[in-house]
């Protein structure tokens, strides 16, 4: 039979404002199919986004949603996880929102490691104010502000994650949209803050500026970049170049996560008393 | 039983005020002259099981702020100056999602870094116009550190009442100076919790005016399941372009404060009546203000004291009848005269307001406004 999505979305909502060909839509579809597979309660979820297209997905899923300001949602959540730990909250948006201006709430969140799962949309563009380049656009690659070549040096959000004290990152592709649900349920699952960045495509405002034909061959290219954490281990250095691990990148399942060491905060203050 | 009296500083007060009003959320960043209020949250907020979490910057504490007022905690920040400039973006935020929060802003010199560690009163303006849009804007002004702690309930049950953030703008010597301070019993003071809906989840919408302007607000994590977004809304919370909703939405959400001015604003006149001269004043410039016209009453002036304890919104209709009866408005204020402006604003010129302005973190003294008031023709 096939998966029933229309019980998690809100009744007329669609069509989305995605562009046709965007993968967006198809992260949301895992999104959905990994809250299915961990049951989880809806009306103890809360998703989090901020602002561009990747941050339209909560409006669609019935659950608790907040829309918030640009890079911001890691902060608004952190508020909802702290306020009440027992719901579930999950983080959404893209490359920019993430990264740039919200990226000091980014690396804190990490830091902090807040049970919440973060899932970044990396299309390597600010898409919906027509296509700028963001901190993820690879150099040398064509924005609308940067029509002689990206000079920005571009983020690599998972080692980005790692670094600031993620303790589960996770990578996977549009293309690969059968694995999304997995690492995003692995993501959900685990004690801590979790990052999940789904490489992801803008045929409207990145494709075209560079020299992508059709949405066929920016999937294409998905394919053929991603390569397996497992994979990868027989590789050598010289097969990788070019490449993109995909799969669960780290997972450390030693340390407390935030709202679980803010309790025992609780427990010493009113021993105090 | 005797009442509990302790000696403590305004900002101190500030945080027992709040927990007391029944906050039990605190999201922060330092900055002086506001600090202790987070210090003081960080201690005992979780002696009552609610949570303190300083945040990465201002921004992200205002943000903290509004998604655990959307689990149902009633919560409160505490900035100054520049860390006001930083919340003003989510300030906007919760002034368009109509979310209950407390902002305590302690005024000290600027723009920008200024002076830290000085007094000031420059940023009314920013409580009412700092951020951008056309919005709804509460903000009280305490002159003590026992008015300190009972605004600060007040601004809970103001922002609870009418869903809406709340400022309390004391100046840096109201924060920092230490006074006698009589605590109330529980139940005393009332304390207004914002309307939960009535209806089962499946009805809910968070802005349906036909419970009136101030629709009840569901909690996450409570059952109801429901959209917020910083787009213009519809009444289901999900955004809209549609002009009339669009209009009607943002005018309902400042007619909410504006309609209800009579609840809100505050004030005290001191010898006011038979009043030729008035000065206008608030936090503790009113205090030189008050002795003032002590003084200046002894020396035969009639002067008098309007003191304003709600500063937004501002009490033009009382102001304006007065104008009617005096010789002369003095408005003393540290800065380059922001009450002065608002008051010229609503006295339609039926007087004169001369102003006392230092903007040079000295407090104004007493025979300052004396020496004004004998200007007076």
């Amino acid at each position: 039979m096939a998966f029933d999505y229309e019980k998690y979305l809100r009744p007329g909502k669609l069509p989305h404002i995605w562009c046709p060909g965007c993968g967006h839509g198809i992260v949301m579809k895992g999104l959905i199919r990994a809250m299915d597979t961990l049951k989880l309660d809806m009306k103890n979820t809360a998703i989090v986004s901020g602002i561009g297209c990747a941050s339209r997905l909560p409006g669609y899923i019935d659950c608790c949603t907040l829309h918030t300001a640009h890079g911001r949602a890691a902060a608004f959540a952190t508020g909802v996880k702290m306020a009440k730990p027992e719901m579930n909250v999950i983080l959404c948006g893209g490359d920019g929102d993430g990264t740039a201006i919200g990226g000091n709430h980014f690396i804190h969140a990490c830091r902090r490691n807040i049970d919440m799962t973060y899932i970044i949309m990396n299309n390597y563009i600010y898409g919906m104010t027509g296509g700028q380049f963001s901190p993820c656009t690879p150099t040398g690659h064509k924005a609308s502000t940067t029509v002689y070549g990206n000079p920005d040096p571009n983020f690599d959000i998972a080692k980005l994650a790692i670094g600031a004290g993620a303790t589960f990152v996770a990578r996977g592709t549009a293309f690969h949209a059968n694995q999304i649900d997995k690492l995003i349920a692995e993501a959900i699952q685990h004690k801590g803050f979790s990052v999940v960045e789904i490489l992801d495509d803008c045929p409207t405002t990145y494709g075209r500026r560079n020299k992508y034909k059709s949405v066929i061959e920016m999937m294409n290219r998905l394919k053929e970049v991603a390569v397996p954490v497992k994979a990868a281990e027989k590789m050598t250095a010289e097969q990788l170049k070019g490449k993109v691990l995909t799969g669960v990148l780290y997972k450390d399942e030693t340390k407390t996560d935030y709202t679980t060491e803010y309790a025992k905060v609780i427990e010493r203050a009113k021993a105090s008393k | 039983m005797a009442k509990k009296v302790e000696f403590m500083q305004g900002n101190e007060a500030a945080a027992h005020g709040a927990i007391y009003a029944g906050c039990t959320f605190f999201a922060g960043y330092p900055i002086t002259p506001s600090t202790e209020v987070a210090e003081v949250c960080s201690i005992e907020l979780p002696k009552i099981g609610g949570k303190f979490i300083q945040m990465e910057d201002e921004i992200g504490a205002m943000a903290a702020l509004i998604g655990a007022s959307l689990t149902g905690a009633k919560a409160l920040t505490s900035t100054s100056g520049p860390g006001l400039s930083l919340k003003q973006e989510n300030i906007g935020y919760a002034c368009i999602t109509e979310v209950p929060c407390v902002i305590f802003n302690v005024m000290r010199g600027g723009p920008s870094t200024g002076m830290p560690t000085g007094p000031s009163q420059s940023d009314v303006m920013c409580a009412k116009w700092g951020t951008h849009g056309d919005h709804p804007a509460i903000c009280l002004v305490p002159a003590s550190v026992q008015e300190t702690y009972e605004e600060v309930i007040r601004a809970f049950n103001l922002s609870e009442k009418y869903r809406t953030p709340v400022m309390v703008m004391p100046d840096e010597i109201v924060a920092h100076m230490r006074e006698r301070i009589v605590f109330p019993e529980p139940g005393e003071i009332e304390v207004i919790n914002r309307t939960a809906p009535s209806v089962p989840p499946e009805q809910y919408k968070p802005y349906d005016t036909s419970f009136g302007d101030v629709p009840p607000l569901a909690a996450f994590g409570s059952g109801y399941k429901f959209h917020v977004t910083g787009l213009n809304k519809m009444q289901d919370g999900f955004p809209t372009t549609k002009a009339e909703i669009v209009q009607a939405e943002e005018e309902r959400q400042v007619r909410k404060v504006e309609a209800n001015k009579a609840d809100i604003m505050k004030w005290e006149e001191y010898m006011v009546d038979d009043a030729e001269i008035v000065v206008v004043a608030f936090g503790s410039t009113s205090r030189s203000a008050r002795y003032a016209v002590d003084v200046a009453r002894k020396q035969g002036i009639k002067a008098g004291l309007f003191r304003l304890i709600t500063f937004w919104p501002f009490p033009e209709e009382r102001l304006l009848e007065i104008s009617k009866k005096v010789k002369a408005f003095i408005s003393p204020e540290m800065n380059l005269g922001m009450c002065a402006g608002v008051l010229k604003g609503c006295i339609e010129g039926n007087a004169p307001v001369l102003g006392i302005f230092r903007v040079d973190g000295e407090p104004i003294n007493p025979d300052q406004i004396v020496d004004k008031m004998k200007e007076v023709k």
